[in-house]
């Protein structure tokens, strides 16, 4: 793992960043949040505003020409984007997943910079291919193995999900290093749009996240040998990918949340105007979700220092205990059961106008969003690692 | 010899798909097909066998990663 600078940028200059993220998000993202979800369409002009701020480049360090955020920073930006549209965010989430991955374990490779930077200054979109038809759902298993001849590749995957596949510039792939690799020894290939094709087998019809256009793929793709990401996956999962992936999407379904709460507040003070003697049942109810609010949003924020702090530290013994992988693992059950918490108590609060698809009001996609959160990478799994994981681990 | 006693454990807890005698001492046991849940059982029966207690720092892949990196932890804690 390479040394990555956790310094970000300095609070000011974040503020005023985070302050443009708002910015678009009032009036591009929300906007457009719900043709994008009834029609299950890529966001492509919240993604455009993204890039207008340079956003694909977020965590990339300012000498290849990113905005160089740190963790922290780059999960606020999500925080915010998830207030406005739960799918652009989530896109945007996973894209600075794949971007982690580069640059906390391709920093020291001269490829891997050129692409980093190129990544920066073309605003290339990064997609994941990890899951596997016929694996069912363990990331460290892949079927689908790098063809190496000479100094060239080819690689056959079939992958049920590729959250914006049709959209992304280049893919993250993982597959058996050799074809007489055992399952779980694994690379992560990157290959671009110009080297691949996609054949679709799924399509991606859901209750939420709506907009990521999640749909399955046949990837046949091909590439240089150099493409592949100098570090055995095993330590990108559990140094990169895990932990930022729990991160980041604990950070946009905060973002939910919170837009969730602040509308049964809006809703409260119109009926407090409308009506001063109503009783105070719905300002009790808000009482309360502003509390489980603050619970996540501690927990969210926390997480992420913790893991900031050891990425400074480049403290990689740390990274790799279970009992690190046990709290990303709990933020990811916490946070994700508490969206739906929020959420619905938001909606007893707004009541009939938040069941409602046709007010401001409304908490519908909040909602449908709030349960994926639970179901794209099952809780059930995660406890199921943790309840084995528990057994080697000391108390806190 | 301590290197045995590992090797011993290692096949009756590990459930590896290779067998252990055909395993160097640098192999990974992963690949062999140490799984998450077999790794409690084989941590189980080292704590018991050498009579240690493997610390949080160290209950991590990489100390069962290989029977050299658990004869590496073994000899740490018997110090």
């Amino acid at each position: 793992m390479e040394q990555h600078n956790q310094a970000g940028i300095s609070s000011a200059k974040f503020e005023e960043l985070l302050a443009s993220v708002h910015k678009i998000g009032e009036e591009v993202l929300r906007p457009n949040a719900k043709d994008v979800d009834e029609k299950a369409r890529f966001p492509q002009e919240g993604m455009d505003a993204i890039k207008s701020l340079k956003l694909m480049g977020a965590y990339i360090p300012t000498e290849l020409g990113g905005l160089g955020l740190n963790i922290t920073q780059l999960a606020r930006v999500c925080e915010a984007l998830g207030q406005y549209c739960g799918s652009t965010a989530m896109i945007f989430a996973m894209h600075q997943i794949q971007v982690a991955c580069a640059v906390n374990h391709g920093l020291s490779n001269e490829h891997f910079k050129n692409y980093l930077t190129k990544v920066a200054s073309d605003s290339r979109l990064l997609a994941s291919a990890t899951t596997e038809m016929g694996i069912g759902g363990d990331l460290r298993q892949s079927i689908c193995a790098v063809e190496q001849n000479g100094d060239s590749f080819t690689l056959t995957k079939n992958a049920p999900v590729i959250s914006y596949g049709k959209q992304a510039d280049d893919l993250f792939v993982t597959a058996r290093r050799n074809s007489d690799s055992p399952a779980n020894d694994q690379v992560h290939v990157v290959v671009s749009k110009e080297d691949y094709e996609l054949e679709p087998s799924m399509a991606w019809d859901t209750m939420g996240f709506r907009g990521t256009c999640s749909e399955g793929f046949l990837v046949k793709s091909k590439g240089h040998m150099k493409q592949i990401i100098p570090a055995p996956f095993a330590d990108i999962l559990s140094q990169s990918m895990h932990p930022t992936s729990h991160i980041l999407w604990g950070s946009l379904w905060l973002g939910i949340a919170t837009d969730a709460v602040n509308m049964a507040r809006a809703f409260v003070r119109d009926m407090m105007k409308k009506n001063p003697n109503a009783p105070q049942t719905a300002a009790l109810r808000l009482a309360e979700v502003h509390s489980v609010l603050q619970l996540m949003r501690e927990n969210v924020h926390g997480c992420a220092e913790h893991y900031q702090k050891l990425l400074s530290e480049n403290n990689v013994e740390a990274l790799d205990t279970f009992s690190f992988s046990i709290k990303i693992n709990n933020l990811k059950i916490s946070s994700s059961s508490l969206i739906i918490d929020i959420v619905s108590k938001s909606l007893l609060i707004c009541g009939i106008a938040g069941y409602r698809n046709d007010t401001k009001y409304s908490l519908s996609r909040h909602l449908r969003d709030a349960y994926g959160a639970s179901l794209m990478v099952n809780n059930d799994r995660i406890m199921n690692h943790n309840a084995t994981l528990l057994h080697m681990h000391r108390g806190d | 010899m301590v290197v045995e006693k590992v090797r011993e454990i290692l096949e009756k807890t590990g459930r590896l798909s290779t067998p252990v005698a055909d395993l160097q001492n640098d192999s990974d046991l992963y690949n062999a097909g140490l799984t998450s849940l077999a790794t409690v059982g084989l941590m189980l029966a080292l704590e018991d066998e050498f009579d240690i207690e493997i610390p949080d720092n160290l209950l991590g892949r990489k100390t069962f990663a290989s029977i050299q990196s658990i004869l590496d932890v073994v000899a740490q804690l018997k110090k």
